[in-house]
C-alpha cells in the first residue's frame, strides 16, 4: 500500500510543478538568462571578444615631434582608448567619470626630458589625473605610458636629430663638475663620444635609425590554464553551476512550502486520515524535489552545451554523481523548511535570506578563489560551495571522478543530517 | 478495498456498534473547545453535531478521525482503537472535510486518483471505486475538467466522492453542503440517504436545522464544546415539548418596537418578523393562538394568511441556548 501512495504522491508533486508556469519559468528560464549574462560579462565563451578599453585623455602641453609621438604611441596602444583634450576638459571628464585616467604632458617636456635623461637632476613631470574608483586601471596606464615615454626619449636621444645637441650639453656640463673623480669623468666622457659616434654612423643609414633607442628588453605570452592545452577558458561554465545552484534551491523552497500549505488545508487532514506513515510522506516530497532538481541541471546544462558550448571537460560520472547529490541535499533542504517553518507567509522571506547567503558563501556569484582566505575556509561549512566547487571540477577544470567524491560525500552527508531533523521534527498538525 | 490489506490486521471483538465515542475532552490553552462529547452509532444510522460557528463540532470530528489526540475519552471503531498511523483501521473511516480539500490544478479524475492510492487503490479496483464515485457526485461527465473550473457545489460535490472511494463504512462529513445551491444540496442528501441504505454510519456537522430535520436519527446540539442536548431526533423535539409556531402574513406591519406588545400578551415567548411572515411561538395552540389574532385585529394589522407549525430544531436551539443558531 505505502509503495503505490508513494508513487502516487510523487506523481503529484511532479505534475503540479511543470503545470505552474512561474515555477517552471523560475527554474529553468531564470538561470538560463542570469547565468548567460554573467556569463557574458566576465569574459564571455572565448577570448577572441575585444577586450573594453580603458578610456585616457592626453593632454598635450608640450606640442613638441617627442611628445607627438608618445601620444601617438599611446592611442596605438590596444588595451587604451586614447582621446586629446584640453587640461580643464580632460578634468571635468575624470570628474564626471566619463574619462578614467587623464595624462598631462608640461610644457618643455622633450627638451628636459632628453637633457635629464643621462643626468637626471631637472626631471618634467607628467600628472596622471585618475578616477579614484579606478586605482588598478590607473596603474596600468602609468605602466603603459613609462614603456612608451622611455622608448620614445630613448630613440631620440640616442639617435634623433636632437641627439648631438644633448650629448654635446652633456660633455659640457662634465667639464663644469669639479665633485666627480677624474677617472669617472673620463669614463663618462668616452661613452657619450661613443654614443655621438655611434649617433652618425646610424644617421648615414635611416632604416636602421628607426629601431635605435632602448625597447622592452622582453615580449609576453599569455594562456589562462584550463582542463587541456588549447581548451578555452568559459566562464559560462562556473556561471552555469553557480545559477543552477541558486535556482534549484529556490525550487527547494518552494517545496517545502507547498506542504506548509498543504499542512493547513484540509489536503493534509485527508493524508492524515489515511493509514499513511510520515516516512511515505516525507520521503514523496523529497523523491519529487530531487527529481524536479535533477531534470533541471540537466536541462540547464544541456542548454548551456548546446548555445554556449560548455562541456563536461573532466569525468561525466563525476558530474553526474554531484548533480545527484546536490539534487538529494535540495530536497531535504526543502524538507527542512517544511518542519522547521511555521506558516509559510512567515517561512518564505527567512528562507530565501538564508538561501542568498549560502549562494553567496557558496561562490555562485562571484567565485570563491575571490574570498579572502578565512572565508574561503569557512565557506566549506556551506553545502553549496561543495556544490559549485564539485561541478567546476567537473565542467571546465577536468578533474577526474575522484575529485568529485569530496563534493559528493559532502553534499550526502548534508543531505543526511537536513533528512534527520525533517524526521525527527515532523509534526501532522500546523 | 483491494483484498489483503487487513491480512495480518489483529482481530477485533465487534460489539454491534459501528462507532463508539466515549467523553471526548479537548483544551486549547484555558478554552474549552470539546467537553464530554458521547454517542453511539450502529449501521445505516446518522448522528448530527448541530452548533453554531466555534461550537466544537470540528475539533470532534477531528478526534474521530484521529487527527486530533483527546485530552481524555475514547474513539472506537468496531470495538477497536487506532493505533499508530499506519493502522488499518483508518481504512474503516472515510473524512469529508470542512474545508474543498482538492488539488484545483489538477482535474477532477487526477484528484480521485491521488485520494484512493493513498488507501492503497490501483487498477481495475481503483477505476471502479471512482466510476461510481463520479455517479454518487454526478459529475462523471466532468471527470476530466481541471477542478478549478468547476462551480463551489461541484467542488462540494467532488469533496465527499473523494472520501467513498476505498469504501470505508464510517463517514465523517464536516459541514458538507456549505455553499451549495438548493440542487447541489438535494443531490448531495440523496447521496447520503442511499449510503444510509446500504448500512454505512455517518457523522454530520451543520449549522443547518432543517438539515438534521431530514437526515439525523440521533442529534447532538452543542455550544461552545457543552452537550446541549444528545437524542433521538423525536426525544430532541419533546425537550420543549408544547411549543407550536405561529406564522402570519401580515399585510402592514408596523414601525421599529411594533411586536413589544405581542410579546405581552399572555402564553406567548416569542415573536420575529422576517420582512414578510410573523412568527410567533405560542406555548398551548389551543389557549394561547386566540389572543394573537386578537391583538392583531385590534392593532388593525392585515392578515393574507395563517397556518402553524410543530417547533423546529432552531426553535429549540433558540429554547436551550437563548441563541439563534445562525446568528450565534
Ligand atoms: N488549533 C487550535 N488552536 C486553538 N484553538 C482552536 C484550534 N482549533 C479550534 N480552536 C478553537 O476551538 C473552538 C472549537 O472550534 P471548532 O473548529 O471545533 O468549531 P466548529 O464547531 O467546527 O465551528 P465552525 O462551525 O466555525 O466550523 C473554537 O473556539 C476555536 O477557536
Ligand atoms: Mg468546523
Amino acid at each position: 500500500m505505502s509503495y503505490t501512495a508513494f508513487q502516487a504522491l510523487v506523481r503529484r508533486d511532479l505534475r503540479l510543478f511543470f503545470q505552474d508556469k512561474r515555477a517552471v519559468t523560475m527554474s529553468f528560464v531564470a538561470p538560463i538568462v542570469i547565468a548567460s549574462f554573467f556569463g557574458y560579462i566576465f569574459g564571455g565563451v572565448a577570448d577572441d571578444r575585444p577586450p573594453s578599453k580603458i578610456v585616457v585623455a592626453v593632454v598635450n602641453q608640450d606640442n613638441s615631434e617627442v611628445s607627438g609621438k608618445v601620444v601617438a604611441a599611446l592611442a596605438a596602444d590596444a588595451a587604451l582608448d586614447v582621446k586629446s583634450r584640453p587640461l580643464e576638459e580632460a578634468r571635468e571628464a575624470v570628474r564626471g567619470g566619463k574619462t578614467t585616467v587623464a595624462a598631462v604632458i608640461p610644457p618643455g617636456f622633450a627638451d628636459r626630458a632628453g637633457k635629464s635623461f643621462f643626468r637626471g637632476g631637472d626631471k618634467p613631470e607628467i600628472q596622471l589625473l585618475y578616477d579614484p574608483s579606478h586605482a588598478t586601471e590607473m596603474q596600468v596606464v602609468r605602466g603603459v605610458l613609462m614603456q612608451h615615454v622611455m622608448e620614445i626619449v630613448s630613440r631620440d636621444t640616442l639617435g634623433g636629430p636632437s641627439s648631438q645637441r644633448v650629448l654635446d650639453d652633456a660633455l659640457r656640463d662634465l667639464d663644469k663638475s669639479p665633485d666627480m673623480k677624474p677617472a669617472d669623468q673620463a669614463a663618462l666622457r668616452r661613452m657619450l663620444q661613443g654614443v655621438g659616434e655611434w649617433n652618425q654612423r646610424q644617421q648615414a643609414n635611416p632604416q636602421a635609425q628607426a629601431n635605435s633607442g632602448f625597447s622592452m628588453p622582453y615580449t609576453v605570452s599569455q594562456e589562462a590554464v584550463t582542463a587541456r592545452k588549447g581548451v578555452q577558458y568559459n566562464s559560462m561554465a562556473h556561471s552555469f553551476a553557480g545559477m543552477c545552484v541558486q535556482f534549484i534551491l529556490f525550487m527547494g523552497i518552494d517545496a517545502g512550502m507547498v506542504v506548509l500549505y498543504q499542512r493547513r488545508s484540509g489536503l493534509w487532514k485527508r493524508l492524515q486520515a489515511a493509514p499513511l506513515s510520515r516516512y511515505v510522506i516525507i520521503g514523496s516530497r523529497a523523491a519529487s524535489a530531487a527529481i524536479v532538481a535533477m531534470v533541471i541541471m540537466l536541462t540547464v546544462f544541456g542548454f548551456a552545451r548546446v548555445v554556449f558550448g560548455v562541456r563536461i571537460e573532466g569525468s561525466l560520472a563525476g558530474f553526474l554523481g554531484v548533480c545527484i547529490a546536490f539534487a538529494i541535499m535540495t530536497a531535504t533542504f526543502g524538507l527542512l523548511i517544511a518542519v522547521l517553518g511555521k506558516t509559510p507567509e512567515a517561512t518564505r522571506g527567512i528562507a530565501i535570506l538564508v538561501t542568498l547567503i549560502l549562494v553567496m558563501l557558496g561562490g555562485s556569484w562571484v567565485p570563491a578563489f575571490i574570498f579572502p582566505q578565512w572565508l574561503q575556509k569557512a565557506s566549506f561549512a556551506v553545502p553549496t560551495r561543495w556544490a559549485v566547487d564539485g561541478l567546476d571540477a567537473m565542467v571546465w577544470r577536468g578533474s577526474g571522478f575522484d575529485a568529485a567524491l569530496g563534493p559528493i560525500g559532502a553534499l550526502l552527508a548534508f543531505a543526511v543530517l537536513f533528512g534527520a531533523v525533517a524526521v525527527w521534527r515532523f509534526r501532522w498538525e500546523s | 478495498m483491494p483484498l489483503g490489506l487487513n491480512i495480518g490486521a489483529p482481530v477485533r471483538v465487534y460489539s454491534g456498534s459501528m462507532l463508539e465515542v466515549t467523553g471526548l475532552h479537548k483544551r486549547y490553552g484555558d478554552l474549552v473547545a470539546v467537553e464530554d462529547v458521547s454517542f453511539v452509532a450502529r449501521p445505516g444510522e446518522m448522528v448530527g453535531l448541530l452548533g453554531p460557528n466555534g461550537a466544537g463540532k470540528t475539533t470532534t470530528v477531528s478526534m474521530i478521525a484521529g487527527l486530533l489526540p483527546p485530552d481524555r475519552g475514547e474513539v472506537r471503531i468496531e470495538g477497536g482503537v487506532v493505533h499508530g498511523e499506519t493502522d488499518p483501521v483508518k481504512l474503516r473511516l472515510g473524512l469529508v472535510p470542512q474545508e474543498v480539500a482538492l488539488h484545483d490544478e489538477l482535474s477532477a479524475r487526477e484528484n480521485l486518483a491521488l485520494f484512493g492510492a493513498i488507501y492503497g487503490m490501483r487498477g481495475a479496483a481503483l477505476a471502479s471505486a471512482m466510476e461510481s464515485a463520479f455517479d454518487v457526485a454526478g459529475l462523471a461527465d466532468r471527470a476530466k475538467d481541471r477542478v478549478s473550473t468547476f462551480s463551489g457545489g461541484m467542488k462540494r460535490r467532488l469533496n465527499l466522492a473523494a472520501a467513498l472511494l476505498h469504501g470505508p463504512r464510517i463517514l465523517l462529513l464536516d459541514e458538507p453542503t456549505v455553499g451549495v445551491d438548493p440542487q447541489s444540496r438535494n443531490q448531495i442528501f440523496s447521496s447520503l440517504e442511499e449510503l444510509k441504505r446500504q448500512g454505512k454510519t455517518l457523522v454530520y456537522t451543520t449549522h443547518y436545522m432543517e438539515e438534521a430535520e431530514r437526515l439525523c436519527d440521533r442529534i447532538i446540539i452543542i455550544d461552545h464544546g457543552k452537550v446541549m442536548a444528545n437524542d433521538t431526533l423525536e426525544a430532541v423535539r419533546r425537550l420543549v415539548p408544547s411549543v407550536n409556531v405561529l406564522e402570519i402574513g401580515v399585510e402592514n406591519p408596523g414601525q421599529d418596537g411594533w411586536l413589544d406588545g405581542l410579546r405581552a400578551v399572555e402564553g406567548v415567548s416569542a415573536a420575529a418578523w422576517d420582512g414578510s411572515t410573523l412568527r410567533v411561538t405560542v406555548l398551548d395552540l389551543l389557549a394561547s393562538s386566540p389572543p394573537v389574532l386578537v391583538w392583531l385585529n385590534e392593532q388593525n394589522y392585515r392578515c393574507s394568511h395563517l397556518s402553524s407549525q410543530r417547533a423546529d430544531l432552531e426553535t429549540v436551539f433558540l429554547t436551550l441556548t437563548g441563541r439563534s443558531v445562525r446568528n450565534a
